[in-house]
């Protein structure tokens, strides 16, 4: 069923991919992307009337005229915006998806570390065997149209028991003159006994038009490896995203997400969902969620426990400002296999704005019997009594409540591994309030 | 030093204070009592600047400073301390780190840098010791599971790191067992000097014999209706405040 035939992206995307899908060497890829592009021809762009669109409606977003496979221009980008102070690391810098070698650092080598543009990862073995065998299973149009017409990404292999030194941090801008709807397609490969960090920043250039970006990135974590991931989403107001992200865990192995987003970007969607595939897997989604104007930043998550003797822990923290919206939504599948499973699940919420709002939805279902699992869920609002408290000591009401949302976001943020990662961050949240 | 006069403050539009005059010099400590209602909690509030508490009338001077006019901060700033009937408990802001931000934006108010690390911890550990404040709790989150006592004592530690000119102990006494009484007291007491001045709210006249006030004042319907020496609390004591309500009340009358 067609659901939006008048909308001006989607009447755009079939008539510029209908017949005429991107396509290269290796040309197995030529009937994913066909397939993947039936799928979202048949159901198109969702509507609030989904379940899981229902607060974050994109019809606004996608019913405006975007420019498809623009040639970046790689003029001038400015990435004073995404720099983390006293962070060490090899920087990957991708334009409006597009791999941006003179801004990237040569990791040639690095041992036991590839990094290259995805359409470079096509005749690579691992890339046969993972790409779209994870995201594409689940119901999201957004993954089905990216892989039926992504053009750019990044591609990122760590090697049999390496272990990186530094952290690759990986800078998003958007820099387009013009208004354009990007489809970028990330895959991350994690060997047996690797261990690295992934720091990823999302940037907007000064001179950027409005732009959508559709990101969506798969993520193998294999055997008795470990990866911490960030998301630092510090984009403006000209940026918005839908951002997918589907991790696959093997036996022994640690997968770390901590999901932070700022004020600027209009629209933000991160789907995040990690399948404990095997048994022993540990699996930590932390979130911190600081909006403001009239953002609308929406987090789904889906912890999915396959197998027995596995761990998972969530918490996420909003805090909303002004009019801004947040949406949290955390699902918990505990499958019949999964027996002493551990799962917690946490969502506190902080309404700063009067006329800010906040929809969280945990859920849990859980088909073994034998498991351990709990989730919570609080909203609240500013304690004026604590701001009292702390400004009859001679603190500034502005810093007053810096130390009251620091206090708020302590739990998530205390759980940071790296610490300049974390003061960054806590810098963030300062700056943004 | 404080000088309050007619003043009038309300809560939700209803009046409270309702004229209240005081004179407090540097060196003294001010006891006010009253029974409940009388508007002594107010007071404090009032003179601390929470936003509930609208002033509708009146003045008040700290060393010839419009108290009135500055915001909460500043009144800390310029020397005032509340401390607080209820402390309230503040999980993810630890002790010392809240105390070491309250420290130095005061010294930068007046003009001065902020401590050196080890001069702020030398000060912490011998403050400690004063108010008989465990270290454990120092180094925890601000009162959070904390008993009433270890809150209470908290503020009065917090008093003598932060050295003001003008204490305000806003019923300190109560939910205090005797030692923990007598070690909040003795700590006051060792604050006490030529420099800074007390006043002391309370309903009962025990804290009054550990911390000896210059002056007692009764505080009934928003208005101090007594004034007199520690004498005053004595007699409070024995004649009970249905003694204060039925003299002042006549008078009212006649």
């Amino acid at each position: 069923m067609i659901t939006q035939v008048s909308d001006s992206l989607y009447s755009q995307l079939i008539k510029t991919y209908g017949e005429n899908l991107p396509s290269a060497e290796p040309r197995s890829l030529d009937e994913i992307r066909k397939q993947a592009f039936e799928r979202f021809k048949r159901v198109g762009f969702p509507t609030v009337k989904h379940e899981d669109w229902k607060y974050t409606n994109v019809q606004p977003l996608v019913n405006q005229h975007y420019e498809l496979d623009v040639e970046p221009s790689f003029a001038a980008i400015d990435l004073n915006n995404a720099g983390i102070p006293r962070l060490d690391a090899y920087r990957v810098v991708l334009v409006d998806g597009k791999y941006h070698a003179g801004l990237s650092d040569d990791v040639s080598d690095v041992q036991g570390l590839s990094i290259m543009p995805i359409d470079q990862a096509f005749e690579r073995l691992c890339f046969a065997k993972y790409f779209a065998q994870f995201a594409d299973k689940t119901d999201n149009p957004f993954v089905a149209l990216n892989t039926a017409a992504f053009t750019s990404g990044l591609f990122i292999e760590v090697g049999k028991n390496t272990q990186l030194s530094k952290p690759v941090h990986i800078i998003h801008v958007s820099a387009a003159r013009q208004p354009v709807f990007n489809q970028v397609r990330n895959l991350y490969v994690m060997s047996a006994f690797a261990e690295a960090e992934i720091v990823e920043s999302f940037i907007t250039d000064d001179a950027a038009e409005r732009n959508l970006n559709n990101l969506v990135t798969e993520i193998m974590v294999r055997e008795q490896a470990k990866l911490q991931h960030y998301y630092l989403q510090t984009a403006t107001s000209q940026s918005s995203y839908l951002n997918h992200t589907e991790i696959y865990q093997e036996k022994h192995s640690l997968y770390n997400n901590y999901n932070c987003t700022f004020p600027g970007p209009a629209f933000v969607r991160n789907n995040i969902n990690v399948r404990l595939g095997d048994s022993e897997v540990e699996s930590h989604l932390y979130g911190i969620t600081l909006t403001a104007g009239n953002q609308l930043v929406d987090n789904h998550t889906i912890v999915d426990h396959l197998k027995p003797h596995c761990e998972s822990y969530e918490w996420y923290k909003n805090i909303t400002q002004d009019t801004s919206t947040a949406v949290f939504n955390g699902k918990i599948f505990v499958r019949t296999d999964a027996q002493k499973t551990n799962a917690f699940q946490q969502n506190n919420n902080m309404l700063i704005g009067e006329k800010s709002a906040v929809y969280t939805k945990p859920q849990l279902e859980i088909f073994a019997d034998d498991v351990k699992c709990s989730h919570g869920c609080t909203i609240g609002q500013f304690d004026n009594d604590a701001l009292f408290y702390l400004q009859a000591r001679g603190i500034s009401e502005a810093q007053a409540r810096i130390l009251l949302v620091h206090a708020f976001a302590f739990d998530v943020t205390s759980r940071f591994a790296n610490a300049t990662v974390r003061e960054y961050v806590e810098h963030l949240v300062e700056e943004g309030l | 030093m404080l000088s309050i006069k007619n003043l009038h403050a309300s809560v939700d539009d209803k009046e409270i204070l309702k004229g209240l005059n005081l004179e407090v010099k540097a060196g003294e400590v001010h006891a006010i009592m009253g029974p409940n209602g009388s508007g002594k909690s107010t007071l404090g509030n009032v003179l601390a600047g929470r936003e509930a508490y609208e002033v509708t009338g009146g003045e008040v001077l700290l060393e010839g400073k419009d108290l009135l006019e500055l915001s909460p901060e500043d009144r800390a700033r310029e020397g005032v301390f509340l401390a607080f009937q209820y402390p309230v408990e503040i999980p993810g802001v630890s002790n010392i780190n809240f105390l070491k931000t309250a420290l130095n934006e005061i010294r930068a108010y007046k003009g001065l840098p902020p401590l050196e690390a080890r001069e702020f911890l030398n000060r912490v550990k011998e403050k400690q010791k004063l108010v008989e404040f465990d270290a454990k709790l120092a180094n925890r989150s601000l009162n959070e599971g904390f008993s009433g006592g270890e809150k209470k004592r908290n503020e009065i530690f917090q008093l003598a790191m932060l050295e003001p000119k003008l204490g305000i102990l806003d019923e300190t006494d109560s939910g205090l067992d005797i030692d923990a009484l007598r070690i909040v007291a003795r700590g006051v007491n060792q604050l006490r000097s030529q420099n800074n001045a007390f006043i002391v709210i309370t309903h009962y006249q025990r804290l009054l014999e550990y911390i000896v006030p210059d002056f007692v004042h009764v505080l009934y319907k928003g208005r101090i209706v007594r004034s007199g020496t520690k004498e005053l609390a004595l007699e409070l004591e024995e004649k009970g405040y249905d003694w204060i309500k039925d003299t002042v009340d006549a008078e009212g009358a006649a």
